[in-house]
């Protein structure tokens, strides 16, 4: 389960987060909506454990430890994981090397045993293959190269490997076309357990047809301002944010 | 003008007194000797006034002239030799020296490999031989200090003939055993015939703690359609003093690869100085360098476009932890007749701490006007971007950062074919490494 209390945030002086207040429980899907600039991505970095920012007041608690003091790699131990927006490339470092290192670095600080290689791969193998991911991609170095959606894949691979408690998928719809939004809402939907829960970040309705959460919350100015089940997505879709850039205003 | 008196450091004292000593015993060819001798009279010790060595002071770096190592007892050298730990394993002709002087006993010259040829250098200095005409392949390299103190002290080393394609690698290995402080100069000289092909490895290392000042030349005439592998490891002491130069003079239609990856010494300077002395050849000289606490490396290079349609790439990566000091000077030079010539220089460097330092400066100098030359240099941190995501999937900031320091160096450690010699290097790179995390 996932607490936000009070968070207030900052960047360069910016206030982007305003005494933002979620509780997402075990198994829950919550999906975030909201216009342009109200912090939706802040949100999902400050939870992942990004430096830039300032948090000034408030807590993030994951199953009641508070996780803000908590460099990102240990934030990852202890279940969290941010399927980024838009996927890094890293020159050099093989996929398959990467995807290794995190997952014995994770199980390592679980105090659990490094996996073997067969095991490791045949790990790999089984995510890809629901994935569409093709061996050769697995290959190259980590998203150099890569579509954006295959970056998209290569995102929900690492989360079917690494097996999360708190998934954050920040626009992971964006930049996707059909074929590819079906693929990653089946990778995401495969991985819905009564123990795991996700934040789904994205601006359009479309994603929560693919995957139907179970709370939608809107956000506006760094504040959750209305909160309510997928019929909200709709009715977003349908009559836009005005009357939230109003509450904005106000 | 007013009279000026010279004055002399104390380790060019030293030097002009450990060569008054030494000029009757060092083996034969006394003139080359005098004659280089008398030209680093001249000058002295390079300065930061001198402008190749403006980024490494030799006159404030070499504060005391070590004493030239003598010649180890056979049980010394084989006690250093089995002790020898750089690029163990590597299949490989081994050609050792101990404190500076040729291990002859290691070596079974009745079973060398087919197309190897060793030749004793001192005994080649004491009894003459016409391989040494062809010593000094690169006229221009004759005004380089550091060059001059070699061939006026070189006291060891071997002369080696490749023919045909020799499939063993040979390596040449230097062991500096000594406990205290001791200087050696050795001198080797590498002749590939025409079509021949080999791979050279070179490894240098020493204890820590002991001033040790190696001062090693290898020459190289690589000959028409030739193809050579040079890869070179610097494993030195914490506290030597490592230079070293490397001339090639390589022909026609050939291949010439160079590699060096430095993490020794407190301080080590590497020249390499090229000419490439024939129309269609291509040279790829690349350095990784890894360094920290207070050392300093600088990776010093000429490549002379000799003839026309040459092509050469050179790229030098550094890795700078803690207070040390990277240099990283290149330069092409394109004489009017070498048309068509394609030349790309690239120094490329990573500070990982807030004390560190690098000094870039590559150089073009070009007289042809039918020419493809680039260079460029950069210098910077490891993106924190990239950081964040490898830390966001539970992988501890050290690891990420040796993670993106290994792919960094990668790119200029891929271009060694050999996948043992590879797999090796990368291990050295691994162990730096895990020594920071």
């Amino acid at each position: 389960m996932l607490e936000i209390k009070n968070l207030v945030v900052q960047i360069e002086d910016k206030r982007i987060l305003n005494g933002l207040n979620l509780t997402v429980n075990n198994g829950e899907v919550a999906a975030i909506m909201g216009p342009n600039g109200s912090g939706k991505s802040t949100l999902s970095y400050v939870i992942a454990g990004k430096e830039d920012y300032e948090v000034l007041d408030g807590e993030i608690l994951l199953d009641g430890q508070n996780v803000l003091e908590m460099e990102p790699d240990a934030r990852a131990a202890a279940g969290i994981f941010l399927a980024f927006q838009y996927p890094l490339e890293i020159p050099g470092v093989a996929s398959m090397t990467f995807l290794k290192a995190a997952l014995n670095a994770q199980r390592k600080a679980r105090g659990e045993d490094e996996l073997t290689t067969p095991d490791f791969i045949k790990r790999v193998n089984a995510a890809a293959t629901q994935l569409e991911i093709p061996k050769d991609m697995l290959k190259r170095a980590l998203n150099v190269g890569f579509s954006g959606g295959e970056k998209k894949r290569m995102e929900i691979l690492q989360m079917a490997l690494l097996q999360p408690t708190f998934c954050i998928l920040d626009e992971t719809d964006s930049g996707l076309d059909i074929d590819a939004l079906r693929i990653v809402s089946e990778g995401v939907n495969a991985l819905r357990s009564p123990d795991r829960s996700f934040l789904v970040i994205t601006h359009y309705q479309r994603l929560l047809n693919h995957i139907v959460p179970d709370t939608v919350h809107v956000m506006s100015a760094g504040r959750i301002v209305k909160s309510g089940g997928k019929e909200l997505a709709l009715e977003l879709e349908a009559n836009g944010y005005a009357d939230y850039r109003e509450s904005e205003a106000a | 003008m007013a009279d000026v008196t010279l004055m002399k450091t104390p380790a060019e004292t030293a030097l002009a007194q450990a060569y008054e000593s030494a000029k009757t015993t060092l083996p034969g060819n006394v003139e080359s000797r005098a004659e280089a001798f008398e030209l680093f009279t001249r000058n002295g010790l390079p300065h930061r006034r001198v402008e190749e060595f403006k980024y490494t002071d030799l006159r404030a770096l070499l504060r005391e002239a070590a004493p030239f190592a003598g010649m180890p007892s056979a049980d010394d050298a084989k006690a250093a030799l089995q002790a020898a730990k750089a690029l163990k394993g590597t299949q490989a002709l081994e050609v050792p020296f101990v404190n500076g002087h040729f291990v002859r006993d290691a070596v079974d010259f009745h079973n060398l490999p087919e197309g190897i040829e060793i030749v004793p250098l001192a005994e080649a200095l004491a009894n003459g031989h016409d391989w040494l005409a062809k010593l000094s392949p690169v006229e221009w390299a004759r005004q380089n200090p550091v060059y001059q103190l070699n061939t006026t002290f070189m006291a060891d080393g071997v002369m080696l003939r490749v023919v045909g394609k020799v499939e063993t690698p040979v390596h040449l290995r230097f062991v500096t055993s000594a406990n205290s402080a001791v200087a050696t100069a050795t001198r080797i000289l590498v002749l590939v015939e025409d079509e021949a092909a080999v791979t050279l490895i070179e490894s240098h290392e020493s204890p820590n703690g002991a001033n040790h000042q190696p001062n090693d030349v290898l020459e190289m005439i690589a000959g028409d359609r030739s193809n050579v592998r040079h890869i070179r490891l610097n494993a030195e002491g914490d506290k030597a003093l490592a230079l070293s130069t490397l001339n090639a003079k390589v022909g026609a239609e050939a291949e010439f690869f160079s590699f060096n990856l430095v993490t020794g010494a407190a301080t080590s300077r590497h020249q390499v100085f090229a000419i490439l002395d024939g129309e269609n050849t291509k040279a790829r000289i690349n350095g990784a360098t890894m360094i920290k606490g207070g050392q300093h490396a600088d990776s010093t290079l000429v490549v002379e476009h000799a003839a026309p349609h040459c092509e050469s790439r050179e790229l030098f990566k550094t890795v700078i932890d803690g207070e040390s000091t990277g240099v990283f000077q290149g330069k092409i030079i394109v004489p009017h007749h070498a048309q068509k010539t394609d030349g790309r220089m690239m120094s490329a460097a990573i500070l990982l701490s807030e004390g560190g330092a690098m000094n870039n400066k590559p150089e073009l100098e070009i007289f042809a006007d039918d020419v493809q030359c680039a260079h460029g240099a950069t210098c910077g941190q490891l993106d924190e971007d990239l950081l964040f995501y490898l830390m966001a999937r539970g992988i501890p900031r050290k690891e990420a950062e040796s993670l993106m320091v290994q792919a960094f160096l990668g790119e200029a450690i891929e271009f060694v074919e050999d996948q043992d010699l590879h797999d090796a290097l990368v291990a050295v790179v691994e162990d730096w490494l895990r020594a920071r995390a």
